[in-house]
């Protein structure tokens, strides 16, 4: 990374989650126009621009440490929000193997992987661990391998095993997820885990998404940007504590609204894994808060105009009911109406 | 999408295994290890000859825990409409060719309480490489293995020194036959079938399977087709605007790829149904090789798989 580390965020409690200049212009702005709706929005996971999050296949960015720390937190208090059914042993490898592979040649300062036959050495600077195991042996490693990777990695983890021509969430490490359960949806096919979304179902998106899918292919990876809006900055916005995030909906007012409002953009990539044949699925979560979004100002009238004309169905999916007519109050005062320019780039 | 990175390998050994049979062993010209797979997958092996270009489904027999090479099978075939020629009469040890990522349309079910391998001939080639990955599980499994003679067995002997209490062997010169009936009416409750050779075999396990009562999804079959030679007919690209005549040694999408148009695919065997395209007109018939689409989507003309599937016309429009 060419950038520092931040130490001290706290995605709870008192919060304190500050983007950097830099990290407000790569952030990964989910609306191509000013209008959205649901499509198979998906495209090669191939590397952008220097600096973007999609620059390396698997982004670390400026609150590495702090999101893995967090990480831990919410492990310590609900270790079933990292669970893995037994025959996705090799699917854990091989997604061991992805974190690993990719960190050590995105970041060769920060991370490094040797190998020699099965014996493997690896070294995070960033968190000071320092590992020798044998690959394939999970006794070699302190904990199981897909928890052990996926404390060392940003987002969340999901790994599908593919059979019957479908595909079957099976194991994942879940912390941050915009409301929804590893726990609840562990077993579940493609369309079960998807049987909340609204809309999608009757566009037939989740059929050729998951006709895509199954067809994914070694060393293609591919990307799609979801979005929705957070109060605070808290990542773990899961249904088990609902009591602690829930009521934090209707703690927004025309004074508050830009520093406490974010808006939450998943990065989400897809991988096929080489010896389980399974899938991987990361959902890398990113918020900017409206102060920090309107610092750009194509973004401002883009974000004002797709929530001000938004379907009723999906506001009220996203939960945005209660503050979207703030948030598109606040957002009004910088659109002046005048055209954005297409894509996403800050202009 | 269509086109994937291919990796260069160098042939680094080549056996002549029964009269009809060769294996290559193709290594990374880059050095270092060929990317990790799962039993049962397939490559694509891109061979460039004088003429054209043959791009042929193999799948993987090598172990998926050795990754300085891959090992593929070939088996000549005698109306060869110039890959397995080429591979058997052009690629010698130091010939260079290029391979796609490994594909694995034939995966083992890890929920299985029990698989069951059914081998005939050449098929027995992705059982060999599943067989390492079996090897690593507690789930029981049994091969049996069925050849014309055992000089025509690729790897007989292999595989009776390497499960000689999970295998069976059948040859037809001995009078010996896989009893298919008899294999799947014993079979436990959770059990999964699998059967890759010749396409009679094949149609004769899903047919005893069905009979039985096996659900579809228990019932796993590989059976790449090579192209089907035929008449030469016209094609016509609509979306791409551009005109394609087929060879009556190409196949469809051979002669796609040759106009330059990049036309998606994944098995190159009829399998998968990756490359299946729109029929907008066709002034004939057309002959379908697949066995992906149904037969409801076969008789409605709809759709073709260029992959495998042509046509007996003067002219075909394809939405491409």
């Amino acid at each position: 990374m060419n950038v520092a580390l931040k130490q001290g965020e706290i995605f709870r409690g008192a919060f304190g989650f500050r983007n950097s200049a830099q990290a407000i212009r790569r952030f990964p702005m989910p609306f191509p126009e000013d209008r959205y709706m649901y499509s198979v929005n998906i495209e090669p996971h191939v590397a952008g621009p220097r600096g973007s999050v999609t620059e390396f296949p698997i982004d670390v960015d400026e609150h590495y440490v702090n999101e893995c720390q967090e990480r831990d937190l919410v492990l310590a208090e609900d270790p079933l929000r990292y669970q893995a059914l037994p025959h996705m042993m090799s699917a854990q490898w091989d997604t061991l193997e992805l974190g690993m592979d990719s960190l050590a040649r995105a970041y060769p300062h920060s991370f490094s992987l040797s190998k020699h036959g099965r014996a493997w050495h690896w070294i995070n600077r960033p968190l000071g661990l320092d590992q020798h195991f044998s690959f394939g042996d999970p006794a070699s490693l302190p904990r199981p391998p897909l928890e052990y990777i996926t404390r060392q990695l940003q987002g969340d983890w999901v790994v599908m095993d593919q059979r019957d021509n479908d595909l079957w969430v099976e194991a994942g490490m879940v912390t941050g997820p915009a409301d929804w359960s590893m726990d609840f949806d562990l077993g579940m096919s493609f369309k079960e885990w998807h049987g909340p979304v609204p809309l999608g179902h009757e566009m037939g998106v989740f059929d050729r998404a998951l006709k895509f899918l199954l067809n994914l292919r070694l060393n293609e990876p591919v990307r799609r940007l979801n979005w929705t809006m957070t109060v605070n900055p808290r990542l773990d916005t899961s249904p088990h504590n609902y009591d602690r995030w829930g009521p934090e909906r209707t703690s927004v007012t025309a004074q508050n609204v830009a520093d406490i409002l974010h808006l939450r953009v998943e990065l989400q990539g897809l991988w096929r894994l080489p010896r389980s044949n399974g899938v991987v699925f990361l959902v890398r979560t990113y918020m900017l808060s409206l102060r920090d979004l309107v610092t750009i100002p194509k973004w401002a009238r883009r974000v004002h105009r797709v929530l001000r004309d938004l379907h009723p169905a999906l506001v009220d999916y996203k939960g945005l009911t209660r503050h979207r007519p703030i948030a598109v109050a606040y957002l009004s005062q910088f659109d002046d109406g005048t055209a954005t320019t297409p894509g996403t780039a800050p202009e | 999408m269509s086109h994937a990175d291919t990796i260069p390998v160098r042939v680094v050994a080549v056996e002549q295994v029964t009269p009809q049979i060769k294996r290559f062993t193709l290594a990374p010209i880059a050095g270092g290890q060929l990317p990790a797979f799962s039993g049962g997958s397939h490559i694509i092996v891109v061979m460039r000859g004088a003429q054209r270009v043959f791009r042929n489904p193999y799948s993987l027999m090598s172990s998926p825990n050795e990754l300085d090479s891959y090992q593929v099978s070939v088996l000549r075939v005698e109306a060869s409409r110039g890959g397995s020629q080429f591979m058997h009469e052009q690629v010698r040890v130091g010939s260079e060719l290029e391979i796609a990522h490994p594909v694995n349309l034939f995966a083992l079910e890890k929920l299985a309480r029990k698989h069951l391998l059914l081998a005939g001939g050449i098929g027995i080639t992705p059982f060999m490489a599943q067989l390492h990955d079996l090897r690593l599980t507690d789930v029981p499994y049994e091969l049996h293995y069925a050849t014309r003679s055992p000089e025509h067995g690729a790897y007989c002997e292999l595989i009776s020194q390497a499960e000689p209490r999970r295998s069976r062997l059948y040859h037809d010169s001995a009078g010996k036959f896989m009893d298919i009936e008899g294999l799947l009416s014993q079979q436990l409750l959770g059990t999964h079938v699998y059967v890759c050779g010749p396409a009679g075999m094949i149609t004769r396990v899903l047919d005893t399977a069905r009979a039985l009562g096996w659900p579809d999804s228990h019932v796993h079959y590989e059976k790449f087709s090579a192209p089907p030679t035929g008449d030469a007919f016209d094609v016509y690209l609509a979306k791409s605007a551009v005109a394609v005549h087929v060879l009556p040694d190409q196949s469809l999408l051979e002669a796609i790829e040759a106009a330059g148009v990049d036309a998606p695919y994944l098995c190159r065997g009829g399998v998968c149904g990756f490359c299946r395209a729109e029929v907008v007109a066709v002034d004939g018939e057309l002959v379908h090789n697949d066995h992906f689409l149904s037969a409801e989507e076969k008789a409605s003309g709809k759709f073709i798989m260029p992959c495998v599937s042509r046509a007996r016309c003067s002219k075909l429009v394809l939405n491409l």
